[in-house]
């Protein structure tokens, strides 16, 4: 086991190396001068100019500007802001708790939905029900999301009036950030009705975020129970006398859970991408809208190193999802 | 003894008729082509199909809504938008710009895609690893995120768009050629092609790449829906097509600000995202099963 580990972080290293070249290709890849696009200006003063380009180091070679960047990640300094001269590290932290939230949110909705559905639609193989499982699931897939939520807030928001258009709680409420998560800091603040609130801010996003995953997990599910269904364990389970939901839940489901439990973890690259999408409709502060601000803003260091922080991150995730995988499957672990 | 007549019913069926025969098996397939047809046919002819100019604006009847509701008019079937321009208009040549970028963009990432894999496949110590590596980079990034990246590069518009998404289409052509590839090459047939003395080109293009074709096609269709999706979704952001070019992403874009008023700005250009996303992933879906049953359980 940890030599398959250590297979794994002999992986991850060059990954990283190239993750940081691309982040710093980035930036000096902009076309034009990237004083002027960073400044927003044209023809600026000569001498200001000079100075921008030593203070950001533009003046060295490339290799050497490269080295200086790895130096500065390697001790913690990710620049800052352009627009709010904050650390970009800190407004990262206070952002991220959001986009956790969210797609915690997401994945409890499409997991739990999901998996119920894909059992059901395997056990009653070629019903109705199956059918209709397995057609709103490639629909699912198929759903342009960000059109998905603007049909949820003209349905329930406009329409209905049942959950708000947007953001994470109510501007009644002054909840002070604790955890950074909103149903942890709203219950912690005893203030009247904030969960509540809190929760009606979350439905929406989180139903929208999940769609995708909830039609890969509902169609994985129902192939995995269909595959685990045949095997001769089940037969023999069935023939012992066990009842029939033992026969599905305890032998059945446990063992079909393990393809959709790595489902899970690729999901975790589609979630963040697609809470770019979400974030932006529901103007919900998370990291998604956070980038896609800056890169309107030309906040170049937020995008840059932004974009470096999410590739870790699911970097981070792959790799533990693997390792995961590592434990629960021999099979995978002994592969060359 | 001379054969006058063959049974026609006892001869091999040609490939394209045993094809045809597996792919109409399966009758969603089947609706997706159709769809797809009525789409192409619609970018193909859009100035003679269309009623209006896209970007004709009748300032008299700004956000008109559709025929069947309340002052529907028949001039604008579906309606007209913010600016009064007709929205069924608007939604063909739509249709010509996303079939552009997915066919372009499929395009210009398979073709590199496949030589990258071949490569990498017929090379597996000394390129191998490094192109393989290279390709792990670029999946560490969530697709959306990296075009994302790249037209905040390149800045936002059309052959950007088109740019970005090839870019991120990449890698999974490359590892799909790769693994393809690697499995050919402990046949038999390839070392006799090898004996017979085949160049390593010859040997590359025409006896190994043929039969690694099956996954490589279903792999562009589905990858030319979500470029679709992707190229939508970059114009929703603002950071694709830019308006007045009627993509349908940018269209959503621009219609937010009408949620409240007129749902047709909203719902249309979506639905027509959403049909032609599920036609291509139906049709795929019949493909894959045509041409290559062993995918029949991957996602």
């Amino acid at each position: 086991m940890l030599s398959f580990i250590a297979r794994r972080l002999g992986l991850l290293i060059p990954t990283f190396f190239g993750v940081t070249l691309l982040t710093f290709a980035l930036i000096r890849l902009i076309p034009g001068d990237p004083v002027e696009v960073m400044m927003g200006e044209r023809r600026v003063d000569p001498e200001m100019h000079a100075q921008a380009m030593e203070r950001l180091g533009l003046n060295k070679p490339l290799y050497a500007q490269y080295f200086d960047y790895i130096g500065q990640l390697a001790s913690g300094n990710l620049g800052e802001s352009l627009r709010s001269r904050e650390s970009v590290w800190k407004e990262f932290l206070t952002l991220f708790p959001a986009t956790v939230e969210l797609a915690l949110a997401a994945l409890l909705f499409a997991g739990t939905l999901g998996v119920i559905a894909g059992v059901i639609a395997a056990l009653k193989r070629g019903s109705l029900f199956d059918h209709g499982v397995m057609g709103i699931s490639l629909t699912g897939y198929s759903m342009p999301i960000f059109w998905w939520g603007l049909l949820l807030i003209m349905f329930f928001s406009v329409g209905l009036g049942w959950t708000p258009v947007s953001g994470r709680i109510d501007l009644l409420y002054d909840i002070p950030p604790v955890t950074g998560f909103m149903l942890i800091d709203t219950l912690l603040s005893e203030e009247q009705g904030a969960f509540v609130d809190a929760l009606h801010h979350l439905i929406l996003p989180a139903i929208v975020l999940g769609t995708i995953p909830l039609a890969v997990i509902a169609r994985m599910t129902r192939s995995a129970m269909l595959e685990v269904l045949r095997e001769d364990y089940i037969r023999t389970a069935r023939a012992k006398g066990l009842s029939p939901t033992r026969v599905v839940f305890v032998h059945g489901l446990r063992n079909a859970l393990i393809p959709v439990l790595t489902v899970f973890g690729l999901q975790v690259g589609a979630l963040l991408a697609g809470a770019v999408l979400t974030e932006t409709i529901f103007s919900w502060p998370g990291i998604g809208k956070w980038l896609i601000e800056a890169i309107g803003a030309r906040d170049y260091p937020v995008v840059q190193n932004g974009i470096l922080l999410i590739a870790c991150l699911v970097i981070l995730v792959n790799f533990t999802v693997d390792i995961l995988y590592g434990l629960a499957n021999p099979r995978i672990r002994h592969q060359k | 003894m001379t054969v006058t007549s063959l049974d026609q019913s006892l001869l091999y069926p040609s490939p394209l008729k045993e094809f045809w025969q597996a792919f109409s098996h399966n009758k969603g397939a089947v609706c997706g082509l159709g769809f797809m047809l009525l789409m192409v046919f619609c970018a193909l002819f859009a100035p003679w199909v269309a009623p209006h100019h896209p970007s004709e604006q009748y300032r008299d009847f700004l956000l008109t809504p559709p025929v069947w509701l309340e002052g529907g008019q028949w001039r604008f079937l579906l309606g007209t938008d913010e600016l009064g321009r007709d929205l069924l208009s608007r939604l063909i040549h739509g249709a010509r710009l996303s079939l552009l970028i997915g066919l372009a963009s499929v395009v210009l990432s398979l073709i590199p895609g496949i030589l990258l894999g071949l490569v990498a496949g017929f090379f597996p110590r000394l390129l191998g690893p490094g192109i393989m590596r290279l390709m792990d980079i670029m999946l560490a990034l969530p697709s959306l995120l990296l075009a994302v990246a790249i037209v905040a590069i390149l800045g936002p518009g059309l052959i950007n768009t088109i740019f970005a998404i090839a870019i991120v289409s990449l890698p999974s052509y490359v590892r799909l050629t790769r693994a393809a590839v690697m499995g050919e090459l402990n046949r038999d047939y390839v070392t006799a092609a090898q004996l017979a003395g085949a160049s390593l080109p010859r040997l590359m293009f025409f006896t190994v790449l043929p039969n690694c074709m099956a996954p490589l096609i279903v792999q562009a269709t589905l990858s030319f829906s979500s470029a679709i999706l992707d190229a939508a979704a970059l114009g929703f952001l603002g950071l694709g097509v830019q308006p007045p070019t009627p993509e349908w992403g940018t269209m959503l874009a621009s219609a937010r600000d009408y949620i409240e008023r007129a749902w047709w700005v909203v719902s249309l250009p979506g639905l027509a995202i959403l049909l032609s996303v599920l036609a291509i992933n139906l049709m795929g879906d019949g493909l894959r099963d045509a041409l290559d049953p062993k995918l029949k359980n991957a996602i």
